[in-house]
């Protein structure tokens, strides 16, 4: 028990729902004091952006569209019940009812515990997103193989 | 959740400071209590509150 427990997730969806879900199990082994890395990629890599609205954020028209599409964490989707919009709304006011964390909460969580937060280098390059699109706590910027070598001797997942 | 909750609350803290917390019977009270000892904190008490809820003491 004495040495460091791991727990590396990908972050590949960027659906309010599991992102919680993602951020939940983060959050969790970092405060038992497991290692924790989340290597955000593709839809993830909304979670990480400085601004969470809509904005055009990219690299070309293109990107700035698809930016715009997909927004923010506060802009997220619930991937079943999204109702235009609406779920996100209706889930975060079931979870305050509840006295359960929000995903802004929770990813605040996230920060102050240490978990490592790093995003995918070439979903940025295919999204047009940079290194500046994102919150200062993203620790790197990385590939498949160095994520192979951080997860190593822990538990992966794939979310 | 709780024990996160927890360890962000103990982390402000110093050194030999008490953190209260009130906590629900079932998976908070077994959970919270069990990994503030294995994390190193001292778990100074643990009394019933009212209803189903208990008062822990923890000491950084």
């Amino acid at each position: 028990m004495s040495d460091t427990r791991k727990l590396s997730i990908i972050a590949f969806s960027g659906e309010f729902d599991k992102l919680t879900a993602v951020f939940t199990l983060a959050t969790g082994a970092a405060a038992v004091g497991y290692e924790v890395n989340i290597f955000f990629t593709f839809w993830g890599l909304d979670a990480l952006k400085r601004k969470t609205g809509r904005s055009l954020t990219g690299g070309n028209w293109l990107t700035k569209i698809f930016g715009l599409m997909m927004g923010g964490l506060s802009v997220a989707p619930t991937s079943r019940f999204n109702f235009l919009g609406a779920g996100p709304k209706i889930f975060r006011r079931l979870m305050r009812k509840n006295n359960v964390a929000t995903l802004e909460e929770l990813v605040d969580a996230a920060k102050v515990l240490g978990v490592n937060l790093y995003a995918c280098e070439m979903a940025m390059h295919v999204l047009g997103l940079k290194r500046e699109d994102f919150i200062p706590e993203v620790k790197d910027v990385l590939g498949v193989a160095s994520f192979l070598n951080l997860s190593e001797g822990g538990q992966t997942l794939f979310i | 959740m709780t024990f996160v909750k927890t360890k962000i609350e103990l982390s402000k803290l110093s050194e030999g400071d008490v953190l209260e917390v009130l906590l629900a019977e079932g998976e908070p009270l077994d959970n919270v209590p069990r990994n503030a000892k294995e994390q190193g904190y001292n778990v100074l008490g643990v009394e019933h509150v009212e209803g189903t809820t208990y008062r822990v003491l923890i000491q950084k």
